[in-house]
């Protein structure tokens, strides 16, 4: 891979990442509000529909949303609450997809877009393995819209509005290697209460954004089919061959021609 | 130049043809000023539509023709094919600027569409495509310059280009090798979206060989066209020699897609009853096995109507693979949470459109410049 892309240095000491822990969330979606404030996003109108996660699914104004998960144990009801955002990939899918370089992974952990450079082919939204990017359809001029990581406040030394508000502590934010230690201690320390599998340690080749929790995570609609490899090297494996297909059709090219008008030249003669 | 005027500009077709023009320009104005979401069935799930899987994916598929005939006959040397190189190199460069327009009007923001010529990203198959689009579109524009030169009486400027279309035609060749194949690419990212009939790292390959088949079949169905529309005797030899290239091209594709099937889902799989194994299954039956069966019996190779038959059925069956691996093959993941995407009439007006445009385009260039040179010879 070219220097300038092999993902970001999660060691850093200012690369930042969160863990949700979803054994603590109780739904009370002030994170999905703060958001909404912080990030002066408007509302979308919905519709009852016979379960309270609402919007239904992330949307361009709507950057995080807690999904309300209802199973029964034995006969007993039991809800989950999933906190649902981008989960800003070490490597992403999305940056590298972007022909123009409008959405950048930063040093600090955040998956940026700079909407001055985007020419809406979204192509990052076909690229993302999780379904993140979100696009504004009803504009005549659209933005790409997903979360941001509160990268403002990040810069400014302030924690993401979502993880400020919540009153259950359910994420945790900090050093990406100190929350990844955090995570690996509370599984191992009470192994009844979690699955062993920390959603984002291997997903999309590891993401900032990590999940630990008690019920196993493809039950929650979480997307399972997410390969453990970094998506952008799959495609840097076909470009970084062009040099080497340009040379070698521009030698067969110009052999075959010098060939085939030796061949012509010689029926002239005769 | 006498010949020609036979073709008769306003028949009943023509005026359909501007119609369904006219109609796709209002829908496109309507789209520029209330967004994509007013004449698309777009959404978050289904960001990619018939307007990348037919117009962007197809039609450049279907312009490989050009670059396929004027290596045969300006590298290779293979005079046989000379009567038909000018109208392989014109199509194509309509269908690459259909293409390109499409592209741009799928965007969001056309205006910035020359973002990219300026934002360098050479991580992003997306920029290796559009950069493609740019040189290969200025590329075909000078290989068919000459026709244009001679109808404005430039016979100096015609000459020039006649002098250095051995190495442009070898830089067409090199850049639509790449740019095919790129297509392909552009699906490498989705392993966990694309269904495993079609996803495969060898992708951009099979993009490639696909394109090979699709050019060879378009460039014999258009000059059966063209023989049908002027009234000349069919030339044979060259649809015989195509069919002979499109014979071979499907044979290696055959293989490398039953390779791809024994390594992937397994040979089996297509008779599994899910969509994703019917769609694989009418595609490869129209596209693949049907022609192929057709094309190995030497007789259907040099009769004019089975040859005809043969080319539908690649063309239809290679814009099913276009269709297949943009939209059909996404499907099953993009629909998980009960979202869904059948393309719009407005959509569908809009592709129905650029497809006229392309015949239109061709017939007034058939009438206005020298597009079968050799042919006109003949009749003289």
């Amino acid at each position: 891979m070219s220097r300038r892309f092999r993902g970001a240095d999660m060691t850093t000491a200012n690369n930042k990442s969160v863990l949700v822990d979803l054994t603590r969330c109780i739904g009370c979606r002030g994170c999905q509000i703060a958001c909404k404030e912080w990030n002066e996003r408007s509302v979308k109108k919905t519709r009852m529909y016979g379960n309270f996660t609402n919007p239904p699914e992330l949307n361009s104004e709507c950057y995080t949303h807690i999904r309300y998960v209802e199973q029964e144990n034995n006969g007993v009801p039991v809800w989950s609450f999933v906190k649902d955002q981008c989960l800003h990939c070490k490597n992403p899918a999305c940056a590298s997809a972007c022909p123009v370089g409008a959405l950048k992974k930063t040093p600090e952990g955040p998956v940026t877009y700079n909407f001055s450079r985007c020419i809406g082919c979204r192509y990052c939204m076909m690229a993302c393995p999780f379904y993140i990017p979100k696009y504004e359809w009803e504009k005549a001029v659209p933005w790409v819209r997903k979360c941001t990581f509160c990268a403002d406040r990040i810069k400014a030394g302030l924690v993401p509005a979502c993880v400020k508000v919540c009153p259950a502590n359910t994420m945790l934010y900090g050093q990406y290697d100190e929350v990844l230690k955090e995570a690996n201690k509370r599984i191992t320390d009470s192994p009844g209460k979690y699955v062993n599998h920390i959603y984002g340690k291997d997903e999309a080749g590891g993401t900032s954004w990590l999940y630990v929790s008690g019920v196993p995570f493809e039950a929650l609609g979480f997307n399972m089919n997410v390969p453990a490899a970094e998506l952008p090297k799959l495609t840097w494996a076909y470009i970084s061959e062009i040099p080497a297909v340009i040379g070698v059709v521009l030698a067969a090219g110009a052999i075959s021609w010098a060939i085939t008008r030796r061949n012509k030249n010689m029926g002239k003669e005769e | 130049m006498e010949s020609q005027h036979e073709i008769k500009m306003w028949t009943p077709t023509t005026i359909i043809l501007l119609l369904i023009m006219a109609s796709g320009a209002a829908i496109l104005i309507y789209r520029l000023m209330a967004g994509l979401g007013a004449v698309t069935n777009l959404n978050d799930r289904f960001p990619w539509g018939i307007w990348i899987g037919l117009d962007v994916l197809g039609g450049v598929a279907m312009a490989a023709g050009g670059f396929l005939i004027a290596g045969a006959v300006y590298i290779l040397n293979m005079k046989k094919y000379k009567p038909i190189v000018r109208a392989a190199i014109l199509n194509a460069f309509f269908g690459y600027l259909l293409a390109a327009t499409a592209i741009t009007l799928d965007g969001g923001l056309p205006w910035r569409i020359w973002h990219p010529i300026v934002m360098w990203q050479i991580h992003s198959v997306m920029w290796v495509v559009a950069i493609h689009v740019v040189l290969y579109t200025s590329t075909l524009a000078t290989e068919s310059s000459p026709m244009f030169f001679e109808k404005l009486k430039m016979e100096k400027a015609a000459k020039f280009i006649h002098k250095i279309i051995v190495p442009v035609v070898l830089f067409g060749v090199l850049l639509s090798i790449l740019h095919q194949s790129s297509l392909g690419a552009v699906f490498l990212i989705v392993p966990g979206k694309l269904s495993s009939f079609w996803y495969s790292t060898k992708i951009p390959v099979f993009f490639l060989a696909s394109a090979v088949m699709m050019g060879l079949s378009m460039v014999s169905f258009e000059t059966i066209l063209s023989v049908r529309a002027f009234k000349h005797t069919p030339d044979m030899g060259i649809l015989s020699g195509l069919a002979r290239g499109t014979l071979i091209a499907i044979f290696i594709y055959f293989m490398m897609k039953l390779w791809l099937l024994a390594k992937g889902p397994g040979l089996s799989a297509p008779f599994n009853g899910t969509m994703e194994a019917n769609m694989y299954l009418l595609e490869m039956s129209i596209g693949v096995i049907i022609p192929l069966l057709l094309l190995l019996i030497k007789s259907m190779r040099e009769n004019i109507n089975s040859i005809f038959l043969v080319n539908i059925l690649v063309i239809s069956g290679v814009l099913l693979n276009r269709v297949n691996v943009s939209i059909f093959g996404v499907y099953r993941q993009a629909s998980a949470r009960g979202d869904s995407y059948f393309p719009s009439w407005m959509e569908i007006v809009v592709t129905l459109a650029f497809i006229s445009i392309a015949i239109f385009g061709f017939k007034v260039a058939a009438k206005y410049l020298r597009v079968f040179p050799e042919t006109e010879k003949m009749i003289r």
